[in-house]
């Protein structure tokens, strides 16, 4: 199919048969390799991305679902070259180890403070509950998204 | 692994292009939560989907005052912002135990009754509210009530070409007590062990009338028809409760599996009771 959506505020316009994986089409077709690959069936948060705002698991979207879509990924975080917010909350809070989880952690979080820029401690552990880290034991993304919503910043 | 991409996913543009596909022999799929770890595990193997997400028809929530009528395409989370999840507090308590945030954007009620799973969170609610089913297909529209629609793990009651519509489902009146909770190893994305869901209306500390609906103890969701009887005239405590919570247990019908022992089930069961009488009174 010929598929025509926005990706990072870009339009992006595709030859891809229509049952390919979101994740696969930002991996392998357009190089955006910053989505990761953790489960393959929805149970672990890490190729969370926003689709027309709302937080998606890039592992179990077709193509089909896609025409006319906005996505976001973790590279659209960062276009201008300069760490987003959150990304420098993240690294100032311990809250990368090994990174798998990262981009996920931060989607999810993004979609977090778009809907809900003050949110309490149990509001970002409750958002957050989809995503899977297995080196920080959680307690650094929490404290680094509740440093963003402190800061002010428009996210 | 089975290639997603060898099939062909075609896109009507509305319910009677949907019902044409789905005659021919297609899947209809939505948010494909479910469906896309199925076909990539080969669990299951449409020759073709339909993907029905963007049917204008299927995306429609409309009320009155006496009820409402939610697209079966809906999202979990849409439905949990809308104004008619106010009327129903729960329809919010069950959508916010599904998946996590993202599952929640993307799965549907239409989903959770077609896969027809009896430890679809989204489905006890729907069971409370004697949600009627309504399935649009190629020899017109039709209504049957969930508990019929729903004949046994992953046996919906749709024929050929038949599709999900809506959800109609009624407002209690004077306003019920509603609890929900779902026992399972995390908070989120978890399949339930087992889950009550209950609407309970009360005269002072006194249950006039309940309605409970049970999740992953049984091949369907469980309305307990004899436990909701014997309720009716009961305190509503947990020391009150006892008996009947017992008795609960022996009315469900649960299996060994991979996540609990059928003799747990059925304990949790009568426990969950007690839980919902003691965060209720």
């Amino acid at each position: 199919m010929k598929l025509a959506f926005e990706l990072n505020s870009r339009p992006v316009v595709l030859d891809v048969p229509p049952g390919r994986r979101l994740l696969d089409l930002l991996r392998d077709d357009l190089g955006l390799i910053g989505t990761k690959e953790g489960c393959g069936e929805g149970e672990c948060g890490a190729c969370t991305v926003l689709v027309d705002g709302s937080p998606k698991l890039a592992c179990l979207m077709l193509a089909a679902q896609l025409p006319g879509c906005s996505v976001v990924t973790v590279e659209g975080l960062a276009q201008t070259g300069e760490l987003h917010p959150l990304q420098k909350a993240f690294i100032d809070h311990g809250a990368v180890q090994c990174g798998f989880c990262t981009p996920g952690l931060l989607m999810a979080s993004y979609a977090l403070l778009q809907r809900h820029p003050q949110p309490s401690r149990q509001t970002v552990r409750d958002y957050l509950a989809g995503n899977l880290c297995r080196c920080t034991g959680y307690d650094q993304v929490v404290e680094a998204v509740l440093s963003v919503s402190r800061g002010g910043q428009r996210i | 692994m089975r290639n997603l991409e060898q099939l062909d996913v075609e896109h009507p543009r509305s319910l009677e292009e949907a019902v044409e596909l789905l005659a021919a022999g297609g899947q209809a799929v939505a948010g494909g939560t479910d469906l896309v770890v199925g076909v990539r595990t080969a669990r299951q193997t449409p020759n073709r989907l339909v993907y029905v997400g963007q049917i204008r028809e299927l995306k429609q929530i409309v009320h009155d005052s006496q009820g409402a009528r939610i697209g079966a395409a809906v999202s979990h989370a849409e439905l949990f912002e809308s104004t008619v999840a106010d009327r129903l507090p729960i329809l919010r308590q069950a959508l916010s135990t599904i998946g996590g945030p993202a599952i929640r954007a993307m799965g549907t009620l239409g989903g959770n009754a077609a896969n027809a799973s009896p430890a679809a969170d989204g489905l006890i609610p729907l069971y409370l509210l004697d949600t009627q089913v309504d399935i649009f297909g190629p020899d017109g529209e039709r209504s049957v009530p969930i508990q019929s629609f729903i004949r046994g793990p992953g046996s919906p009651d749709l024929h050929p070409g038949e599709l999900i519509r809506s959800f109609t489902v009624r407002f209690p009146r004077e306003n019920p007590l509603s609890y929900f909770r779902k026992v399972g190893r995390r908070r989120a994305l978890v399949i339930a062990i087992a889950s009550l869901g209950s609407l309970v209306w009360v005269d002072g500390d006194r249950i006039r009338a309940a309605r409970l609906a049970l999740g992953s103890v049984a091949p369907t969701v469980l309305r307990p028809a004899r436990v909701e009887e014997a309720l009716v005239g009961c305190d509503l405590n947990a020391p009150a409760l006892a008996d009947i919570a017992r008795q609960l247990g022996d009315e469900t019908c649960p299996i060994d599996d991979v996540r609990a022992s059928a003799d747990y089930r059925r304990r949790v069961a009568g426990s969950l009771l007690l839980d919902m009488a003691e965060h209720l009174q």
